[in-house]
């Protein structure tokens, strides 16, 4: 018993000290000046500018590696191709290689110096320093997730349903709408969670290819920073309250996705 | 009426079917039967539209099939795991081809109630597969299967993974339905019992290749081979032939065509007898006698017998 009391001591002090004090002290820090100058510090245009291109650079993001991932994952489970374990290590790549590495190799290739630079400076396209090249990085950083997600989904359940509707006169097309999609619902919407969770909160990748454009190319975490380091504390806590609102946000989305898809 | 014509399919080096042809009647119900790897659930892939073969041709009512896919044959296809859509009621499991076909929404309902009413399952319409037991999924994958009115019945293993009680009595139910539907039906078991009990006609496949096609007492009477004999029922080794354990008559005299054996074992299994031998040069053999024979014998284990295999089994030894 004792044993055990322990342990619980142990877990609850360390989630205490490493999550729960931290998080705790931003939300206390936030609304210690009062909840007016909460309200002011997040509705400044560069604020407000900052939650709408975060959101529109997930909704482009997120919706994209859902399908890609949903692909990829069929690929990898139903396919019978060759280096079908080459292309599963490189899934995981984004995993593995830090965010301001993808930045720089970002810069690189669609930089003004980089491989495709004056091809786009010809045809005016302008990527780094620019939404398009957060849209990248983001989309670089949260690939894996819906296919880590949705291929033990697909392996488990096997392609028995996909052949039995087609079987009753079901298209390729029919089948995977109807009998694939919703198999994989859950897996899926949980990939969608966390890769949400992830472009929202993006960092490294995004400050190297955004260039930090106040009102243009600033995303929340950016903002949340440059207040930071620009000594304007109360500011950076008001903006972390609103990016840990939108946390906790996906977080309940999170287990409640996550009971749906255990109760399957 | 389904023709499989020199149907062959390999996996790698592993030849699946060689050369197979089959004629399944209309209106019949055909069983492929088999040990695990002879075969016999390639070949009703085969015919489904599943898997596709390396060479040779399969015609459904005359027309020739082997490039349509699966959704153009107008098959019914039941797998040995359901396949139930796990995410939809009974009832749109049922409708799911027709819905497919974009039938009316009146007519749908109207064949969905009357098929569950058929398989036993009525008043389950709004459960889902997993509030149902293994053999009601089994009904419901039945009735989702007939509900498109398909030409030909498929069945792989459909009671493979129920309890024995359970498929006994879904393989009488079987039965009953297949006579009063009259759907050409193939169904692929493992089970000799199985399928002595359902089927007009057993094809018998073994190592990608049919042994033998024809009405079960035939094959059972008649045997091709000695592996047909043996697939089909318990076999003893007398004299160098195959034969079954009760053809052989045991005395306690020698006579004409006996060969001389030792009991080792007497084994009472109610209303017959299993008596264990052993001839000359040690080979063992299992015969089987009724009750009142082995008790007027009054067999011992150590005693000296001398059996005599029945006429027909030295005939198909000699004719192998």
């Amino acid at each position: 018993m004792a044993g055990r009391w322990t342990l619980r001591a142990v877990v609850l002090v360390y989630l205490g000290a490493i999550l729960l004090i931290p998080v705790g002290l931003v939300m206390y820090k936030t609304f210690e000046p009062g909840i007016g100058a909460v309200w002011d510090a997040v509705t400044t245009p560069a604020a407000i500018h900052a939650f709408w291109l975060t959101v529109t650079v997930t909704a482009i993001a997120v919706p994209l590696n859902a399908a890609f991932g949903v692909l990829t994952a069929l690929v990898l489970v139903r396919g019978k191709i060759r280096g079908r374990r080459v292309l599963e290590a490189f899934i995981d790549l984004p995993f593995a290689v830090s965010p301001v590495v993808v930045g720089l190799a970002l810069v690189l290739l669609y930089g003004r110096t980089g491989w495709l630079g004056d091809e786009l400076a010809s045809t005016g396209i302008k990527i780094i320093f620019s939404t398009p090249g957060i849209v990248l990085a983001t989309i670089f950083v949260t690939l894996p997730f819906v296919v880590r997600e949705v291929v033990p989904v697909l392996r488990e359940v096997g392609n028995d349903q996909e052949q039995a509707a087609s079987t009753l006169g079901a298209s390729g097309w029919q089948a995977f709408w109807r009998i694939t999609v919703p198999s994989i619902r859950w897996g899926l919407a949980y990939g969608v969670v966390l890769s949400t969770a992830r472009a929202i909160g993006e960092f490294g990748a995004v400050s190297i290819v955004s260039g930090k454009i106040s009102g243009e190319t600033e995303t929340l975490t950016l903002l949340v920073e440059k207040r930071y380091t620009n000594f304007d504390l109360a500011g950076a806590y008001a903006a972390s309250a609103l990016l840990a609102v939108i946390a906790l946000a996906t977080l309940l989305a999170m287990t409640l996705v996550h009971r749906r898809k255990d109760a399957e | 009426m389904i023709s499989v014509e020199s149907v062959s399919k390999r996996y790698g080096d592993f030849a699946a079917l060689d050369d197979v042809s089959i004629d399944v009647e209309s209106g019949s119900l055909t069983a492929l039967l088999g040990p695990s790897g002879s075969g016999k659930s390639t070949l009703l892939r085969v015919i489904a539209g599943l898997e596709v073969p390396d060479s040779g041709t399969v015609l459904l009512e005359g027309r020739d099939v082997t490039g349509v896919a699966p959704q153009g044959r107008g098959v019914g296809f039941v797998f040995q795991h359901y396949a139930a859509f796990k995410h939809m009621t009974v009832r749109d499991n049922v409708a799911f081809g027709l819905t497919i076909r974009k039938r009316p929404k009146d007519e749908i309902a109207a064949t969905v109630d009357r098929l569950l009413e058929v398989v036993g399952l009525a008043g389950f319409q709004t459960r889902y597969p997993s509030q149902l037991s293994g053999g009601q999924r089994q009904r419901m994958a039945l009735a989702r299967a007939l509900a498109v009115e398909p030409s030909v019945l498929l069945l792989d293993e459909p009671f493979g993974a129920l309890d024995r009680n359970v498929r006994t009595e879904l393989r009488a139910w079987l039965r009953r339905l297949h006579d009063e539907m009259h759907v050409t039906t193939v169904l692929v078991t493992h089970d000799q019992e199985e399928a002595m009990e359902l089927a007009d006609t057993i094809v018998l496949l073994n190592a990608g290749r049919v042994e033998q096609r024809g009405a079960p007492r035939d094959l059972y009477d008649q045997p091709a081979s000695d592996f047909v004999m043996g697939f089909l029922g318990p076999v003893a080794r007398v004299d160098g032939g195959l034969v079954r354990p009760h053809d052989v008559t045991v005395l306690l005299e020698p006579d004409d065509g006996t060969v001389e054996a030792q009991v080792t074992r007497v084994v009472h299994l109610g209303f017959e007898v299993r008596v264990e031998l052993e001839f000359g040069d040690g080979a063992p053999v299992t015969v089987q006698l009724a009750r009142h024979e082995a008790e007027r014998l009054e067999l011992a284990p150590g005693q000296i017998v001398y059996v005599r295999p029945p006429e027909a089994a030295v005939f198909i030894a000699e004719g192998i």
